[in-house]
């Protein structure tokens, strides 16, 4: 009668897009990843004042600049988010194959701004790193090879992975870039291992990475130079660790106040490498051990929902996603405390970066699409068990 | 767990029987096979995972603990260290045979610039023109304001140019400690220290390594550390060199001598108390080495060891005393001196042209005849005068303990004839140091032993291998001080030490080969007190003339013999040595008896 009356209830073949996107998402993750990015833009309002005064632009340029390119990563994250898995891997797999052209033509068209490695492409009003871009369509493109693999009659995807992991290391080790060269090779490794790589085969990946360190280490100056400088026990002053080390202490635990900071004007790269330097020396140890915690509730929540992940494909690029964004900000930290020896490498959402930032937003929103809550077929094991 | 085969045929025919498809029964088997290794890889990946979780907490964990140990420690003054290895530091004195300091240690300091952390390069750069007078100040401005990072400015300061630059107050200009060689008797002995300078340096030391005398011939012992501050001791005695160097320098003058050497040497223990060889420099700032004109013109060239010479006369006292050892003669055997005497077509003559005559080997060597020694030495032979002469160290360098001794290495004929053994048992056609003449005269003196020079200090005599028979060297002695009573060395003649001596005037060689007439080298070689020698003196002038009685006298007898007596009277009492007083005529008394 009422469907006589009102005409029927239309029909859905599914949720809205919209909101099964707002039930299904890790919103802690989601609102991590926000609060850091404003904090890089706080961050950002202290840091790049004096970059922008050395460039002769207004103060605060780079800001701006942060702000706009923020604004389309995030845009770029949410979209990315709502993606399903499926086209996730095929855009990725798309993305990649386009980055790693772009990665393989950088010797012949890329730019090194005077700092002595060809990572760039300049577009004119922007400068872009295809490796930045390449990372998270490798982990994509990494897990569909190893989660196949592990089908019967399956391809060697482990096999495959691993020559395409080594010929990315060896395009970046040409540029030089030690620092996303380490990254890919763990991003490759963490996945391996939650693949269930064999004990006895990660020793020798462990052994190989020595071999390699030390290989570069003999071969690069530049390499060598900053190996020793960590080995060093005493910091000298005038280098950027020593001012670090420094700006660290002087901020104490709530810092020297806004503003007020040192560090930034002796620091040529305090808005990139060195951000948590300034963080630390403004805000003190309390903003540092914020971003700390932001940073490690991002990796361990993802990877905790990931754990409940029954699909392998996600399981892996979830997890080789998550912790290729864990490790980089680790080593980024690492370095100005001096856990890790000095690697150019940029703090996730919260350097200043076009580049950085656009490709972090792509990771995350990936990551964010594979740890969406889904139906696990938890039903099917009860209904299995009970069957048998 | 056994497997399951894909296609079983206890299924697969029953299936055929009811006309089923029995692919359905292997994908069925194979979608189960899936389904447990899925499981499987789930239940590894779980564990994995949680694995990965932690350490990235744990990862985190560290960051944020060592953050906060860093953010709670004190700031410290950074404070830039060095990174070379640590420079020996600590050389150890030197001393005379009394203690007395000859070289040390002083804490200065070294002044170098960090042009990155000037503040006011311009600024620095004209007040440090105006405390180092030698320092330009364009070229500290290019300096200053250049790429360099670092840069010495001063490797010696004062404490008040120290001062003065801190004054300044530029964070750009650093000091870095010093320790600098410190010679505090200045030009005293300054050929024997030698001199020091900096080898690797770092901002915070810097080597002090010997370049010259005994700082370089005893470096390794100097810098070695397990000697802790037990100095060096010298045989020099402080007072006594001082007054050789006095005297000397004033004979120099009166002599009008371009250059001058005194060797004053014990003759049992070899000890050299006092060695000067004029002229001479501060071994505080050492002179660069000449690059031009004669390397022994320059004062760094030390003329008692290095300097080689024909030194004439002096010789012909050993030709003299081997012919007495040899039994050939006596002190008063008859030589006749008479010419002419002609070895290999050579003409031998006597110093303007005397003719002695028919006199005794005393007098030969009293008056000193050319001709006289000429004819000894063609009884001793070739053979035994080469043998006598090198058992006497004449043929190889001194074993002096500084360095520049391998440098006075004697020269010799290449073919030793008769013409050779004639000239040089007078003393020309070899060529050796004062300090070889004071070594054999030591054997004459002691008695006929060999002794080596030695410039460190020895507790007892070292007598060498016997070279001749005591009553020898006694005669030989007895000749010497005929010389001083009665010969060419009347000059010498000091009251209280009977001294004894032989003169020697050796005209100097052209470069170009031939000899110089109005160029001699005068050497007087002396030992006192003559009854008991206890002290060996060589003192050389080098190019001496000084006009007397209306002649302008070159030789020995006129030059250096006087100013040797004047040096034995100055120190033979610092030497403490007793003056044989002879009494005088006693008046108004008679002796009544005389034995």
């Amino acid at each position: 009668m009422t469907e006589m009356v009102y005409g029927a209830l239309p029909v859905r073949d599914s949720e809205p897009i919209l909101p099964k996107w707002a039930r299904t998402l890790d919103k802690w993750s989601i609102g991590c990843v926000l609060i850091l990015f404003l904090i890089g833009l706080l961050l950002g309002l202290a840091a790049s004042v004096p970059l922008a005064e050395r460039n002769n632009f207004q103060p605060f340029h780079y800001v701006q600049r942060q702000a706009f390119f923020g604004g389309l990563a995030l845009i770029v994250m949410i979209v990315t988010s709502m993606l399903s898995p499926t086209v996730v891997r095929r855009l990725g797999t798309l993305g990649f194959l386009a980055a790693f052209v772009a990665l393989a033509l950088l010797p012949v068209f890329g730019t090194d701004f005077g700092k002595g490695a060809v990572r760039w492409f300049s577009l004119g009003f922007a400068s872009v790193q295809p490796s930045e871009f390449l990372k998270p369509g490798f982990v994509v493109v990494a897990a569909w090879l190893l989660a196949a693999s592990q089908q019967i009659n399956g391809p060697p995807g482990k096999l495959y992975s691993f020559i395409l992991c080594m010929i990315i290391v060896g395009l970046l080790v040409m540029q030089p870039d030690f620092g996303q060269a380490c990254l890919v090779l763990f991003g490759w490794g963490v996945m391996y291992f939650v693949a269930g790589a064999p004990m006895l085969l990660l020793v020798g990946m462990a052994v190989l990475v020595v071999l390699g360190g030390t290989l570069a280490y003999s071969s690069s100056e530049h390499f060598a130079r900053r190996i020793d400088g960590f080995l060093n026990p005493d910091v000298d002053p005038t280098t950027q660790l020593g001012y670090a080390t420094n700006a660290i202490r002087e901020g104490g635990l709530f810092g020297v106040g806004v503003g007020e900071g040192q560090v930034k004007w002796s620091l040529p790269d305090a808005h990139t490498d060195f951000i948590i330097a300034v963080a630390a020396e403004e805000y003190g140890l309390i903003l540092v051990l914020i971003i700390i915690a932001l940073y490690s509730i991002i990796v361990v929540r993802s990877l905790f929902r990931l754990m409940r992940e029954r699909d392998p494909f996600i399981r892996l690029a979830g997890t080789g996603l998550a912790a290729m964004f864990g490790v980089q900000a680790m080593i980024n930290m690492g370095v100005a405390v001096r856990l890790l020896p000095a690697k150019g490498m940029t703090l996730p959402f919260v350097s200043y970066g076009g580049s950085s930032l656009i490709a972090g937003g792509i990771a995350l929103g990936m990551l964010l699409a594979f740890t969406r809550a889904r139906p696990q077929g938890e039903i099917g094991d009860i209904l299995r068990g009970r069957g048998r | 767990m056994s497997r399951i085969p894909l296609r079983p045929l206890a299924r697969i025919l029953p299936a055929r029987d009811k006309g089923e498809n029995p692919d359905i029964i292997e994908r069925e088997n194979i979608r189960r096979r899936h389904e447990e290794m899925q499981d499987r890889s789930r239940a590894r990946a779980e564990g994995r995972l949680l694995v990965l979780s932690a350490f990235f907490f744990c990862a985190f964990g560290v960051i944020g603990v060592r953050m906060g140990h860093l953010a709670t420690s004190e700031a410290v003054e950074p404070i830039a260290t060095a990174h070379s290895a640590t420079i020996a530091q600590q050389r150890a004195d030197i001393v005379d045979r009394h203690g007395r300091i000859l070289a040390t240690n002083f804490e200065t300091h070294s002044l170098y610039v960090q042009p990155p952390h000037l503040i006011d390069p311009e600024h620095a750069a004209k007040e440090l023109a105006k405390i180092f007078p030698d320092l330009e100040e364009e070229k500290l401005v290019t300096l200053f304001t250049g790429k360099r990072k670092f840069d010495w400015i001063k490797r010696k300061i004062s404490p008040e140019q120290k001062q003065a630059v801190h004054d300044i107050g530029d964070p750009g200009l650093l000091f870095g400690p010093r320790e600098m060689r410190l010679y505090p008797n200045g030009r005293l002995a300054a050929h024997i220290m030698g001199g020091t300078q900096y080898g690797k340096e770092g901002v915070n030391a810097a080597e002090v390594i010997g370049v010259a005398g005994v700082e370089k011939q005893f470096d390794g012992y100097l810098r070695d550390p397990a000697n802790g501050t037990k100095p060096l001791t010298l045989s020099i005695d402080l007072t006594i060199q001082a007054a050789t160097e006095r005297v000397l320098a004033g004979g120099m003058k009166l002599m009008n001598a371009k250059g001058a050497s005194a060797i004053l040497m014990d003759v049992h223990t070899g000890e050299v108390i006092s060695v000067a060889s004029l002229p001479d420099f501060d071994p505080n700032n050492r002179p660069r080495p000449p690059v031009e004109g004669d390397p022994s013109d320059s004062p760094l060239f030390n003329r008692s060891v290095q300097g080689v010479y024909e030194l004439g006369s002096t010789f012909k006292i050993f030709t003299a005393a081997q012919a007495v050892d040899l039994g050939l003669v006596n002190p008063g055997t008859i030589i006749q001196t008479a010419g002419p005497f002609r070895v290999g077509g050579h003409l031998i003559n006597e110093f303007d042209n005397h003719n002695y005559g028919a006199i005794s080997v005393t007098d030969v060597i009293v008056k000193s005849s050319n001709r006289g020694t000429g004819r000894l030495a063609l009884q001793i032979g070739a053979t035994r005068q080469k043998a006598f002469l090198g058992s006497l160290g004449m043929f190889d360098p001194t074993p002096f303990e500084i360095v520049e001794a391998a440098g006075g290495k004697p020269l010799l004929p290449k073919r030793w004839t008769d013409l050779s053994t004639v000239t040089i048992s007078y003393g020309h056609g070899i060529s050796t140091s004062p300090m070889h003449l004071a070594a054999a005269y030591s054997a004459i003196a002691n008695g006929g032993h060999y002794v080596s020079p030695t410039i460190l200090k020895q507790d007892k005599p070292q007598l060498g291998p016997r070279v001749m028979s005591e009553q020898s060297a006694a005669a030989a002695r007895m000749m010497l001080r005929k010389v001083v009573t009665d010969g060419t060395a009347s000059f010498g003649e000091v009251k209280g030490y009977a001294v004894a001596g032989k003169t020697g005037t050796a005209d100097k060689p052209k470069p170009r080969g031939g000899y110089y007439r109005d160029k001699v080298i005068a050497t007087f070689a002396t030992l006192f007190p003559a009854h008991d020698p206890k002290y060996v003196l060589i003192l050389t002038l080098d190019e001496p003339s000084v006009m007397a009685y209306g002649e302008t006298r070159r030789t020995a007898g006129w030059t250096a013999v006087p100013v040797a007596a004047e040096l034995i009277g100055r120190v033979a009492p610092l030497l403490g040595l007793r003056p044989t007083v002879e009494p005088g005529a006693l008046t108004g008394i008679q002796l009544t008896s005389s034995n």
